[in-house]
């Protein structure tokens, strides 16, 4: 299948995909470094064309000394890891009871499915307006009807309620990932622990779990990598208030709010070196996939 | 028109060279069969024709013309693959026209063309149906189909009988012949099924890794296999091969004698020994002789009727004019 | 597991399977009642379920601020353009590394991958000023550039694996038909990889309408999509969730049906090929 003529035929049919990438990742790259060794504030008259100071690391040192770094890491950790815990948890149960038999497998599938679909900002709207607004939503109705004092969500457990907003939207895409993973399963080799003697539970821990590492790793590894950039969430519910600026955030507001380019060009060059470690271990499983 | 000549073929894959220089003319009209255990390069050999892969050194002509780096489509030859890989979302008349189509045949002539195949195919019936509605046997005969139209100078065939089932393989070896009987355009066949080769070839070319062991007629390899591995690999069951005194006796390193060219008696004959195993076909039986002391086994093909069991004291004699004779390095002795 | 369950256990998992769908259902299913309802009965506490005015006043107001169907207009453009301009990048690609492998071909597809993990926080500053540069800021072409980037990958990886799953003899029967490369891939794996090419587009479709950080930073008034509209919204409160939730539900009733058409290609798409 490979003459000398296809093989040029393929290098040729490749270079637009392969150049709009590359000049993608290396044109902003080169520059979001550039302008993280710089004094660049436009509003206090810095600007390109007059040339900017090289300060050295400094932005680097500022960034990660400055009061709000460590509790935006926090949150940043704090965010993905209650999300993952949440989502990765539920959608092995979800997953283990949609693939039981029941009547109307179809129709609560795409009830289950369905939050992945909804725009991140409609999702946040709707959950902060309808849901958690402190006197019309319907949490708020709920708590009242129970006699509970309604909770103020988004001011006084923002984190929570944005976890929960987050892995609202999340879950489906854990659910159905395990989902198609669990069916994979060699019914066989369930029926042959069953013939050994194994009770549920232990069919659960050394059948089912192992053979759903993979997946839960691949789960892991995706959503890490979505929601190291979660933003519209919580540009939309509290802009960054009450403890929920996550690291993106942050760079988010150094760069646009406070317009401290280089300041926030460093914060950038740091999320880059974070996702890029998951983005390692989420590739070496995809790769190994690909010999497969 | 269809003459093929190989000139200093070489083809490596990497640093891996999986045929050294070869030459091999294929003549105009000829039935020829590439033959050879799996990873002898056959396939390989027949691509480098295709022009599906380009040769690493050497010359391809086609009818004296020079075709070594002319593409796939430009060569003129028609190919059925293992897989017939026939278009599936196309019915089957489009896919027997699609090669007129890519020539800009006018339609009228298509149709003629098309309606000529299917009557010689019996695929009438099936012209408007999908490859998946159809059976192997069917499949295998659309991909010739969708060849033959385009009058090619010559038919490349890739193995196109090994996804069929027994019954249908000997059928469609007869159309295959037949076909070529009435076309006597070139066909150049490849396949590891030596009784394929045997039946079909005007011309079997036995190959391994990547060399040309023997390059000849059916009855000439059967009669003089030119060496061991071509002796041991045409003829079914198997040639027997005896070395030691007995072989030196005749004044070789080896001798083969082929299981038919074996006498089988319960009194009388210059080797003994007990029948292992009996296989009946009907129409002959075969035995598997040990204790012989020539070698560990030792395979005759007697009459269906012949009725030796498992455990019982047999005498053999060979025919001593059938005897082929091998020196040290595997070369026949003439 | 090919074996009879009881009715009843059956039952259990049924009522257990529904309550738990219809949990997580809610908030859509809450959003598209509160649509019909006047704004006082959104609020209305107890909240009504059934048993009030459907009304599609809050349909017309929402219609008819003019701006609604532009922002609807532009997600449309901007969705089915960078989509679109996608698979024409990715299809040659695809094909390239799909049947003519080399020993990179593996390395670039990781790469192209490892290009769709970069934090768009990160870059954000150097896209705006090249924007800003090219006259791109607040248009469609601009976004329709930036979201056939980011998604490009995806499609590349999507196509590529739908592409391996065609054996690559029928093409070579092709060229042995005397079809050039072209019409090799025009005639026959077009054709043949339809299903795959379609569930790239509904998948690539769904991602690039919801995209919510280029989007929503890279636009004004001019090019705004729905995910800008909608976050428009956030300021007012309380008296306006029936307008919201029709809006809202505008905004993504297209994209649930279609990627409800596209469970399994998500799962496979979602995660480059590893679990199918």
């Amino acid at each position: 299948m490979a003459t000398k003529a296809s093989r040029s035929a393929a290098r040729v049919m490749m270079a637009p995909a392969v150049v709009l990438l590359l000049g993608w990742m290396l044109v902003p790259l080169t520059m979001t470094l550039f302008f993280s060794f710089k004094k660049y504030l436009p509003l206090r008259g810095d600007s390109l064309e007059r040339g900017l100071d090289w300060v050295g690391f400094d932005n680097y040192i500022r960034f990660v000394s400055s009061s709000s770094f460590w509790p935006s890491v926090q949150t940043t950790l704090i965010m993905v890891g209650g999300v993952l815990v949440i989502t990765v948890v539920l959608g092995i149960l979800l997953a283990m009871l949609l693939d039981q038999p029941f009547w109307g497998q179809g129709i609560v599938r795409i009830l289950v499915i369905a939050p992945f679909f909804v725009m991140p900002t409609v999702s946040a709207l709707v959950w902060k307006n309808m849901f958690m607004d402190p006197v019309n939503g319907i949490l708020a109705h709920l708590w009242r009807f129970f006699g509970a004092e309604p909770v103020l969500w988004l001011s006084d457990a923002s984190l929570a309620s944005i976890i929960l907003i987050v892995s609202w939207q999340w879950l489906p895409f854990a659910t159905l990932i395990l989902l198609t993973a669990i069916q994979s399963l060699d019914s066989e080799q369930l029926e042959a622990a069953e013939m050994d003697g194994a009770p549920p539970q232990k069919r659960f821990w050394f059948i089912i779990l192992p053979h759903l590492s993979r997946a839960i790793t691949i789960v892991i590894l995706i959503q890490t990598i979505f929601l190291l950039s979660i933003f519209a969430e919580i540009f939309v519910t509290t802009g960054g208030a009450f403890g929920t600026r996550t690291l993106t955030y942050l760079i988010f507001q150094r760069v646009v709010d406070s317009q401290n380019i280089g300041l926030g060009s460093a914060g950038g060059v740091y999320a880059i070196i974070l996702a890029n470690i998951v983005a390692i271990f989420l590739m070496r499983i995809v790769g190994k996939n690909l010999d497969a | 028109m269809g003459q093929i000549t190989l000139e200093n073929v070489t083809k490596s894959f990497g640093s891996t060279e999986v045929i050294p220089p070869l030459d091999l003319t294929i003549e105009d009209g000829e039935f020829c069969v590439f033959v050879g255990p799996s990873g002898c390069g056959k396939s390989t050999l027949l691509r480098l024709i295709a022009g599906l892969e380009d040769v690493t050194s050497g010359q391809i002509l086609i009818d004296g013309a020079e075709a070594t780096t002319t593409p796939p489509s430009k060569r003129g030859l028609a190919m059925v693959f293992q897989s017939y890989a026939l278009y599936p979302h196309m019915s089957v008349r489009k896919n027997i026209a699609f090669p007129m189509r890519m020539a800009k045949i006018p339609a009228e002539e298509q149709e003629r063309r098309i309606e000529a195949a299917a009557r010689a195919l019996n695929l009438t019936d099936y012209l408007d149906r999908r490859p998946g509605q159809l059976s192997g046997g069917q499949r295998q005969r659309v991909a010739i189909g969708r060849a033959i139209v385009r009058e090619p100078a010559a038919f490349l065939f890739d193995e196109p009988l090994s996804n069929l089932d027994a019954a249908l393989r000997v059928g469609m070896r007869l159309e295959i012949s037949e076909l070529h009987e009435r076309l006597k355009t070139t066909m150049i066949y490849v396949t590891h099924d030596q009784v394929e080769a045997m039946t079909m070839a005007d011309k079997i070319v036995v190959l391994r890794a990547g060399h040309i062991e023997q390059v000849g007629s059916p009855l000439d390899l059967y009669r003089a296999p030119r060496n061991l591995f071509v002796a041991g690999f045409i003829g079914s069951p198997k040639m027997n091969f005896i070395e030691g005194e007995e072989a030196a006796r005749r004044g070789a390193a080896t001798i083969g004698i082929r299981p038919e060219h074996i006498a089988v008696s319960t009194d009388s004959g210059p080797w003994a020994g007990t029948v292992s195993v009996s296989e009946h076909l009907g129409s002959d039986t075969f035995f598997h002789v040990q204790g012989t002391g020539l070698a560990e086994t030792i395979t005759v093909r007697a009459d269906g009727e012949v009725g030796f069991r498992h455990g019982d004291r047999i005498h053999l004699t060979p025919r001593d004019d059938v005897i082929h004779r091998f020196d040290e390095q595997g070369l026949r002795i003439a | 597991m090919a074996r009879a369950t009881s009715t009843q256990r059956k039952l259990g998992t049924t009522l257990l399977a529904w309550a738990v769908g219809l949990l997580i259902f809610f908030p859509i299913y809450w959003t598209i009642l509160t649509s019909f309802k006047t704004e006082a009965q959104a609020i209305s506490d107890p909240p009504v379920f059934l048993f009030f005015d459907w009304t599609l006043e809050n349909y017309s107001i929402v219609q008819e601020r003019s701006d609604y169907m532009r922002f609807l207009w532009n997600s449309v453009i901007i969705a089915g353009g960078s989509t679109l301009l996608g698979i024409l990048i990715a299809v040659p690609a695809a094909w390239s590394m799909a049947f003519v492998p080399s020993k990179r071909t593996k390395d670039i597809l990781l790469w192209m991958l490892s290009t769709k993990m970069l934090p768009a926080v990160g870059v954000l500053y150097p896209i705006s000023l090249i924007f800003v540069e090219f006259n791109l800021l607040d248009t469609r072409i601009g976004l329709v550039i930036v979201l056939m980037l980011i998604n490009l990958p995806i499609i590349v990886w999507m196509l590529y694996t739908y592409f391996r799953e065609i054996p690559g003899e029928i093409l070579e029967a092709a060229r042995m038909d005397g079809a050039s490369l072209g019409k090799e891939i025009l005639y026959v794996l077009t054709p043949m990889a339809v299903p795959g090419i379609a569930s790239t587009i509904l998948l690539n479709i769904i991602l690039a309408w919801n995209e919510a950080f280029w989007t929503l930073n890279l636009t004004a008034a001019n090019a705004a999509p729905l995910t800008a509209f909608i976050a428009s919204y956030s300021s007012p409160e309380g008296l306006f969730f029936a307008k919201l939730s029709a809006a809202s539900t505008m905004a993504i009733a297209p994209i649930l049906i279609l990627g409800w058409f596209s469970q399994k290609q998500l799962v496979r798409g979602l995660t480059f090929g590893a679990v199918k």
